[in-house]
């Protein structure tokens, strides 16, 4: 019965292969033999060669190493006069590998029906011999049946022929006479087109036989039949792949072994003539062979293989062995044939001849020298493209920036100083300062010069100064006073100044030089007449004085900096670009327009920014997606550089499209559009078609709307939005509460930075009440929103928000709790785990295993988080009510801080706050406890 | 022979409840089918994913490893992995079978809100609150995302990903598509947050929720408004929205604990389902079935249409459903 109900069960299961088998315990499971490691090994465990050395492997007999386990071993001598009588004749095959005489080798050893079965037209004598024993033989007559046994190679084709009295040899048709001699062509005969070469034109008969009697037939000359197989590989014209048959000449197995079957009788009989003709015996000549160690005819090793065995005339027919090309039967060379030196080896094909004239080699240029750091990649640097919208972008970048990254170094051209373009032209310093009159003054007259100078340099400069600005920047040669005031002021904090770290100068590596001696200088307490002595001396006075100023406020400046920060900081290894700051291209523009349409249900082109993004390339290969931008390197948006401080990376660029006359065009366009189509829900009512025709008047509407809600009579507000909100079609409620979305974010802010104390009081007093289930709610929303009949929703809206962040009877372990804290910081909030709903089932669901002190100890953190008045009256009130606190300040943080998850279940929050400000708090509290009854 | 295929009925909508099964996972914080529909998982606050079979009623397997809890998962198409997004940051590559964790992906700032494999499983899409979607590679072990999508202004609450493009709906009230073969992003306004988007089977449109308690239905390719459904409250949770089997109805969780779908074309409102008491926590279509999965209250409910008979009620784990 058990085996029965297992096969039963057995039945169900289908099962496929055989199962693994079962791992034994602690066994481990094998790793898979990797690839390099499958390999197939032959009997011996040798690595199996699937060539021997006759096919192009090589095999070396014992473990590649020779002969034997021994090594190799000598054969041994044996006396040839004994042996001389048997002496073994070697064919190839006693030379091959194994791999060679395998299935896939050269020769391989493959089962031939045997001469004894071949065809009875094989040995006459042979045949009679047999014939005669089967008369003699005991048993006469049981050679016929041999006959009848042996299988016949010859097709009846072939048999009927023969008995018809056709020959091997001999074509097939009626006998013919032969043509008479063959008649000279007549010279007048004039050729038009190309001329076949002489010889070809005629037949082929046999130009040896002079004499041929009137009365003699002759069998007609076997042709080759033409081959009309269609060509279905792939190699060359002509093409006949190395037969081996024909390679190895056909002719050493006969005796030894029926190796090369293929070969035809005709075959050999025409290679052994070559043979004989040749002197040799039986031949394994050639390179592939070498000599044998054991063979003693050694005359012609190297090379047999010689041009003059392959035919050199062109002859039109021959009688068909295909063997023309391969090895020229010398029995088809004809004397007396107009030769023509065929230069290449090989076939001609049916149809074909050779070319009686050469054709003019083909001119070839050579390709062009590279140069030598020639990189065959090109880079593809990223341009932006001067579509239409990117005018705009181009030429506000170009305001902003004074030029755009790519041309920065055509337009810094004009940036350059003298002595930077002197040094990109290559052009040698100027030696001392430039040439002056000076210069050709005596010591003395100099120094008078200077004095005089001087005194009425200072004069001028005391007239000047009151005029002149302290701090212009472009202050000409600074008077010495100034200078010397300069030095006083730095003087002293230089000399304790460190090593110089600040580099103001480091885009210019001369002038930072400059400034380095300056300083120096100047610490050194030199004069500022010795202190111009540093400056650039091809400058002009007036820009020496500059920079001296220059160098003087950097001094300063550095003075300042460096006590305090310079231990602080360290050089950044690398510099970046600091008045540069990457920004995305294009931008999504301003949210302003987008609202409207979004308002008036004009989804589409309003709503809509199209970017070009680039997706990661591997990204793209992951989804099986083209690269749709292979030559670029950006990822993701393309960003621009620009500048850090620019006013332009604050402001939404207006484009075209997103202007807001281009948009009421669009509008247009679009009702014409959806005019011919069908009528469907979607599509606005004629009587807000009309309201909206012109959308500068409905932006300002709904900015006045704004305006008027942003007011302190919220509850009107209120009252309307939720009016809407239940009563009217929803367009219009969405209308209304975008409206308000848009209005609300200021007002949350301005009351989370001014709305201090009084606010929080009148927020929690307001959570309170929240807190107690729905009639409170109920109660204060009528009372505040003065709204009568207070929809069911909106109530238990708000109080389900409540209950859903602090519902004690959460059957959820204290982490998830917090998380539920935590989980109030952005956007939409996840629902609440479980919901209180209408009917306060939960109370009995808590678990007895709550965690009390855990809870207690987060209520200890409120009550040090929220030490506000309304704190103190209701520290004796239930402990969830200040979780709750905790929950409330930190949702309405957070709205202050980023609104986007605008609601109307927040607002509606938000809203009652604001009621409840005007309440005192006295109010309240009389309120809570008319609640609690 | 081949007859011609019958006529498809009307469409029909699940309408009774078949089965309600208490989790044990605290909230469940989404469920969602596997490709094919017949198994589903559910991800708990109390950090674990488990792997059900709702028509029988059967927990599988129970996946623990997170830190936080586990806010959405996917399957992948050949059922092998599945990937789950965590309140603690990461996003985690399970193995089925051994219900291991096969790698984890750190690199989001913030919760990951919502997870989803590409179609051949060779990419995990994770959007979070961060506001940034990423991409990371299952194929290579490198730590970092493939790329990082940080084209929203605020939290991504929703991704859905088709052959070649990625949809992040984002709490800026922006629905993005980056469509990867035409190296192209659309940045459609919706107004409102937006909590759940969805492709249509076709992928000629898409179904966008938002916190202003509408659902719209946006053509993808234009990002014109073809439909927009409501009657549902959707204002403060992240709630999902759904697409029937045949795309002939828009289905979307509501605060007020019911589920509401609404005719596709029309935009009239079709059913109402009463799930739960509290707002219902997510929503899973059936890829071929009218089957709906909802979670609400702890509690995995799944609802066939009317003509669904239960072949056998053999192992229903679960509990029954609240009242």
């Amino acid at each position: 019965m058990a085996a029965e109900s297992s096969d039963s069960e057995e039945e169900d299961l289908v099962s496929y292969g055989s199962a693994l088998p079962a791992l034994q315990e602690g066994e481990r499971i094998k790793k898979p033999v990797p690839l390099q490691e499958q390999t197939v090994k032959d009997a011996k465990g040798r690595y199996q060669r699937f060539h021997g050395a006759f096919t192009g492997g090589f095999s070396a007999g014992y473990f590649n190493t020779v002969g034997t386990k021994e090594g190799w071993t000598p054969s041994s001598f044996i006396s040839s006069r004994q042996k001389r009588a048997d002496k073994t004749v070697l064919g190839p095959e006693d030379f091959m590998d194994e791999e060679d005489l395998s299935e896939f080798g050269i020769a391989p050893k493959d089962i031939t029906t045997t001469d004894d079965f071949a065809s009875k037209a094989k040995d006459r004598i042979k045949e009679k011999a047999r014939q005669i024993a089967g008369v003699v033989a005991a048993i006469p007559g049981t050679t016929a049946f041999d006959d009848l046994i042996g299988p016949s190679k010859i097709t009846i084709g072939v048999e009927l022929l023969r008995k018809m009295g056709w020959k091997e040899g001999q074509g097939i048709g009626p006998r013919i006479k032969r043509k008479p001699r063959r008649q000279k062509p007549d010279p007048q005969v004039k050729v038009y087109g190309c001329a076949l070469p002489p010889g070809l034109s005629e037949g082929s008969e046999d130009e040896e036989d002079e004499y041929q009697p009137e009365n003699v037939t002759f069998a007609p000359k076997d042709v080759m039949p033409v081959d009309l197989t269609p060509k279905e590989n792939v190699h060359g014209l002509g093409y006949k792949g190395l037969d081996p048959t024909q390679a190895l000449f056909g002719v050493p197995g006969r005796e030894h072994l029926n190796l090369f079957t293929g070969g035809s009788e005709k075959t050999s009989d025409l290679l052994g003539d070559l043979r004989h003709n040749k002197g040799r015996k039986l031949g394994i000549t050639g390179q592939a062979f070498g000599v044998g160690a054991l063979e003693e005819e050694d005359d012609d090793i190297y090379a047999t293989e010689t041009l003059s065995k392959y035919d050199t005339v062109l002859k039109d027919e021959e009688p068909g062995d295909g063997l023309y090309g391969w090895t020229a039967p010398k029995q088809y060379k004809s004397k007396k044939r107009f030769e023509t030196e065929v230069k290449y080896i090989g076939k001609i094909l049916d149809g074909f001849f050779l070319a009686s004239k050469s054709s003019a080699p083909s001119k070839t240029y050579p390709p062009p020298d590279l140069p030598r750091d020639y990189r065959p990649v090109h880079y593809f640097r990223p341009v932006i493209a001067a579509g239409n919208e990117n005018y705009h972008l181009r030429k506000t970048l170009e305001e902003s920036t004074g030029k755009l990254e790519n041309d920065t170094t055509q337009q810094s051209r004009h940036t350059l100083n003298a002595s930077q373009r002197r040094e990109r032209l290559g052009e040698t310093v100027l030696k001392g300062p430039a040439p002056s009159v000076l210069e050709y003054l005596s010591e003395k007259d100099r120094e008078r010069l200077k004095e005089v100078k001087k005194t009425s340099e200072q004069q001028m400069k005391a007239k000047m100064l009151p005029q002149q600005s302290q701090n212009s920047r472009f202050q000409p040669a600074p008077a010495n006073e100034a200078l010397q005031k300069w030095q006083m002021f730095l003087g002293g904090q230089l000399a304790n100044a460190g090593s110089s770290d600040f580099k103001p100068f480091a885009r210019y590596p001369e002038k930072q030089k400059r400034y380095e001696s300056f300083v120096q200088s100047l610490k050194q307490g030199q004069k500022v007449d010795t202190l111009e002595h540093y400056l650039d001396p091809s400058m002009t006075e007036w820009e020496r004085g500059r920079e001296q100023e220059e160098f003087f406020r950097a001094a300063m400046f550095y003075r300042s900096s460096n006590s305090t920060l310079s231990s602080r900081f360290t050089r950044a290894k690398y510099e970046d670009d600091v008045d540069k700051v990457e920004v995305p291209r294009d931008q999504e523009n301003d949210i302003d327009d987008k609202e409207s349409a979004v308002k008036m249900k004009m989804f589409g082109k309003l709503t809509r920014d199209k970017f070009e993004w680039h997706p990661e390339k591997l990204l793209c290969k992951r989804f099986n997606v083209p690269d749709p931008y292979p030559d670029s390197s950006i990822v993701g948006l393309p960003k621009v550089k620009r500048d850090k401080y620019s006013v332009f990376n604050f402001l939404a660029l207006p484009e075209p499209t997103t202007s807001v006359a281009q948009a009421t065009n669009e509008r247009i366009q679009q009702n014409n559009l959806n005019k011919p189509k069908k009528p469907s829900r979607w599509d606005v009512s004629d009587k807000e078609k009309e309201k909206k025709d012109s959308i500068s008047e409905f932006i300002s509407l709904a900015r006045s709307k704004a305006d008027v809600q942003q007011q302190p009579p919220v509850p009107t507000t209120e009252e309307c939005r939720t009016e809407t909100n239940e009563t009217l079609p929803s367009e219009t409620a969405n209308e209304d509460k975008d409206q308000e979305e848009e209005s609300r974010p200021p007002m949350d802010l301005f009351k989370a930075i001014f709305v201090s104390s009084s606010d929080e009081k009148s927020s929690s007093s307001e959570e309170e009440s929240d807190e107690e289930q729905e009639p409170t709610v109920s109660v204060i929303n009528s009372e505040t929103t003065k709204q009568v009949d207070l929809p069911d929703s909106s109530s238990s809206n708000v109080q389900e928000n409540v209950a859903a962040a602090t519902e004690p009877g959460l059957p959820l372990p204290p982490a998830s709790k917090e998380e539920l804290d935590m989980a109030e910081e952005f956007g939409p909030r996840l629902p609440p785990a479980f919901s209180s709903g209408p009917i306060q089932q939960q109370g009995p669901v808590v678990p007895a295993s709550f965690p009390g002190p855990s809870r207690k100890e987060k209520h200890k953190k409120n009550r040090e988080k929220h030490r506000t008045k309304r704190d103190h009256k209701h520290k004796k009130e239930k402990k969830k009510k200040q979780k709750k606190h905790k929950n409330k300040g930190k949702h309405r943080n957070k709205k202050s801080e980023k609104d986007s998850s605008s609601d109307t279940e927040d607002s509606s929050d938000s809203l009652s706050d604001i009621d409840t400000t005007g309440l005192s708090p006295k109010e309240l509290l009389r309120r809570l406890k008319q609640l609690q009854h | 022979m081949a007859f011609p295929r019958p006529r498809p009925g009307p469409a029909e909508l699940p309408r009774r409840r078949v089965r309600s099964l208490a989790c044990g996972q605290g909230a469940v914080r989404a469920a969602r089918f596997n490709v094919d529909g017949n198994y589903c998982l559910t991800c708990g606050s109390d950090k674990s994913l488990k792997l059900w079979n709702p028509h029988k009623g059967t927990l599988l397997r129970a996946y623990h490893g997170h830190g936080y809890e586990v806010l959405d998962a996917a399957g992948s198409f050949d059922n092998s992995q599945l990937c789950s997004g965590s309140a603690d940051k990461t996003v985690a590559l399970w193995d089925v079978a051994s219900g291991q964790v096969v790698r984890k992906f750190r690199g989001h700032a913030g919760k990951v809100s919502c997870v989803q494999f590409n179609e051949e499983a060779t990419v995990i899409v994770s959007g979070s609150i961060d506001s940034t979607v990423r991409c990371w590679d299952c194929r290579s072990r490198r730590p970092e995302p493939v790329q990082v999508l940080d084209e929203a202004k605020d939290g991504v609450a929703s991704v859905s990903v088709s052959a070649h493009e990625l949809l992040s709906g984002s709490v800026d009230g922006r629905v993005r598509r980056y469509d990867l073969r035409a190296g192209q992003l659309y940045s459609d306004y919706v107004g409102s947050p937006v909590t759940c988007v969805c492709f249509t089977k076709d992928g000629q449109c898409v179904l966008a929720a938002s916190l202003d308690s509408t659902l719209r239905l946006l053509d993808k390719d234009t990002g014109e408004l073809l439909g927009e459904y409501t009657g549902h409250r959707s204002a403060t949770y992240k709630l999902d929205c759904v697409l029937s089997e045949r795309d002939t109805h828009v289905g979307s969780a509501s605060e007020d604990g019911k589920v509401y779908f609404w005719d596709l074309v029309e935009g009239s409102l079709a059913l109402s389902l009463a799930v739960g008491r509290g707002a219902v926590q997510s929503l899973a279509f059936h890829p071929t079935l009218p089957c709906l999965l909802a979670a609400a209250d702890g509690h995995l409910q799944l609802w066939r249409e009317e003509a669904f008979e239960e072949e056998e009620q053999g192992g229903d784990g679960g509990g029954h459903a609240p009242p």
